[in-house]
């Protein structure tokens, strides 16, 4: 499970995220949605420490993160896994090299151990056929599944998906989704997706915060989502003339 | 401009830190020697020998007493190539593509996340990326740097020979009269100077790149122009120090 309290962050005097606090549960997928530009990709950064937060506090099964001694934060960041919005793949490595990369920087295993956990991570995202290929030859959904890989290579305890579906076709952005959350119910991570996708947010959205100008306004399911009347989430949820039809 | 150089100077604190293991360095120092060093062999080799080749034509047509023994021209040649052409300005040119190079790679890295990809798995990306390229330069610059030299005598011998300048006997005697050897040193003692200057300052640049594909060019561009303004001070000062 992981915590976040009071966390706040400014830019130039603009505050980006605003006293923001909620639970992230296991074996959950929680997605933090909002408009563009709202703060979910700081909120993000500053969970995993790559933004420093003003104010506030992460805890990661109790936990505390943002204030531990470096090697201490170090370890703990060796639990989580995420797959960054591009994939983040390192463009001089094969697809195996890249998922394979996290073992050989991080474990002490043998070259036959990580060749069958990086053999079986690539099969579980489907790309079993493609470790030769470069990350400039693949497309956009394979770099997708394969930064999953990457991320999931070293059994995370909490994964971390910075808008998993953005460039991709409703079709692979449906296929990455699934994935995201079998992986989530298959290995129990505390799973958080950063999205503004409606289609993510109806199908994996079992916990989902709202965002709105740096404040988290709303939380609740999928279900509650369509029927929750809050002018800025209606605004945001039914943008698509579609849902809004669905609603009447 | 001093928060700039602070920050700086942090970067390169932060390379020696949380270091990884022997092992990892030991390849990719390897690939940065290759790419660094081998992959600058066709430029340096080209730009060396039309130095020495002109340096020899120039010096020949600008020393036209009956007073000036010829040998001086080859003379003058070996002093300039071992002393400034070969160290100064093919370090110049090296910071053009190697430093580019460098910048644009990390500031690629950056803005595709790779760089915040490494921090997550807890590598000291810094390290990790930077140090490997700091030392092939440290190692790689000196070998370029005596290898241009070398080139360049041989291009201002064969200009010498085949215009007629010089004759071969007078270009050999030129190149071993008067000869110090410590001059052999000073080139190899400011190429690895200036190699690190190029490659830290590249990197810092590439490094802390913010924004987008217009952001990584402009880096680029400052880590080239701030390496060569680098390169000129530190050759004062080592030429200060080492003459």
């Amino acid at each position: 499970m992981i915590e976040i309290k009071n966390i706040s962050k400014s830019f130039n005097g603009r505050k980006v995220l605003d006293d923001i606090s909620g639970v992230f549960r296991d074996g959950e997928t929680s997605l933090v949605i909002g408009a563009s530009g709202t703060g979910k990709s700081v909120l993000l950064k500053c969970m995993l420490d790559l933004v420093s937060p003003d104010t506030g506090e992460v805890f990661y099964d109790g936990r505390e993160f943002l204030h531990k001694s470096e090697k201490e934060r170090i370890d703990l960041r060796r639990e989580m896994g995420v797959l960054f919005q591009g994939g983040a793949l390192f463009a001089s490595q094969t697809v195996f090299q890249n998922v394979k990369f996290p073992l050989d920087m991080l474990t002490k295993q043998s070259e036959a151990e990580k060749r069958d956990r990086v053999e079986f991570c690539l099969k579980r995202v489907g790309l079993e056929a493609a470790g030769s290929r470069m990350p400039s030859e693949i497309s956009g959904g394979m770099k997708k599944r394969v930064g999953i890989a990457r991320a999931i290579v070293l059994n995370p305890k909490y994964l971390f998906c910075d808008e998993p579906n953005s460039g991709l076709d409703p079709l692979t952005s449906i296929k990455i989704d699934e994935l995201i959350q079998e992986i989530t119910q298959e290995y129990g991570t505390t799973t958080v997706v950063i999205t503004h996708d409606m289609n993510s947010v109806l199908s994996i959205g079992q916990n989902i915060k709202f965002l709105y100008q740096g404040k988290k306004i709303w939380e609740g399911d999928s279900n509650s989502i369509l029927t929750t009347h809050l002018q800025e989430l209606d605004e945001f949820v039914f943008s698509n003339h579609a849902l809004k039809q669905l609603r009447g | 401009m001093f928060r700039k150089f602070g920050k700086f100077l942090l970067f390169l604190y932060e390379l020696f830190t949380r270091r990884e293991s022997l092992k990892v360095y030991w390849k990719r120092f390897i690939d940065e020697c290759m790419m660094i060093g081998v992959d600058s062999l066709l430029i340096v080799c080209i730009v060396a020998f039309f130095i020495g080749a002109v340096t020899c034509v120039q010096i020949n047509a600008n020393l036209v007493s009956p007073l000036i023994p010829t040998y001086i021209v080859s003379n003058i040649v070996r002093d300039m190539m071992l002393l400034e052409l070969s160290s100064t300005f093919m370090c110049v040119i090296l910071a053009g593509k190697v430093g580019s190079n460098i910048a644009s790679e990390l500031g690629t890295m950056r803005i595709t996340e790779q760089v915040e990809a490494l921090e997550v798995m807890g590598i000291n990306a810094a390290s990790y990326l930077v140090l490997p390229k700091v030392l092939a330069a440290f190692v790689m610059f000196p070998v370029l740097s005596v290898l241009s030299g070398f080139i360049g005598i041989v291009g201002g011998y064969i200009a010498g020979t085949a215009t007629g300048i010089i004759t071969p006997e007078q270009y050999i005697y030129g190149i071993r009269f008067s000869f110090i050897p410590f001059n052999m040193v000073i080139p190899i003692i400011k190429s690895a100077v200036f190699g690190i200057l190029i490659a830290t300052i590249s990197a810092y640049k590439g490094f802390y790149t913010r924004g987008g594909a217009l952001e990584v060019g402009k880096v680029s561009t400052t880590a080239v122009t701030n390496s060569c303004i680098a390169i000129l001070i530190a050759d004062y000062l080592l030429a200060e120090l080492l003459t």
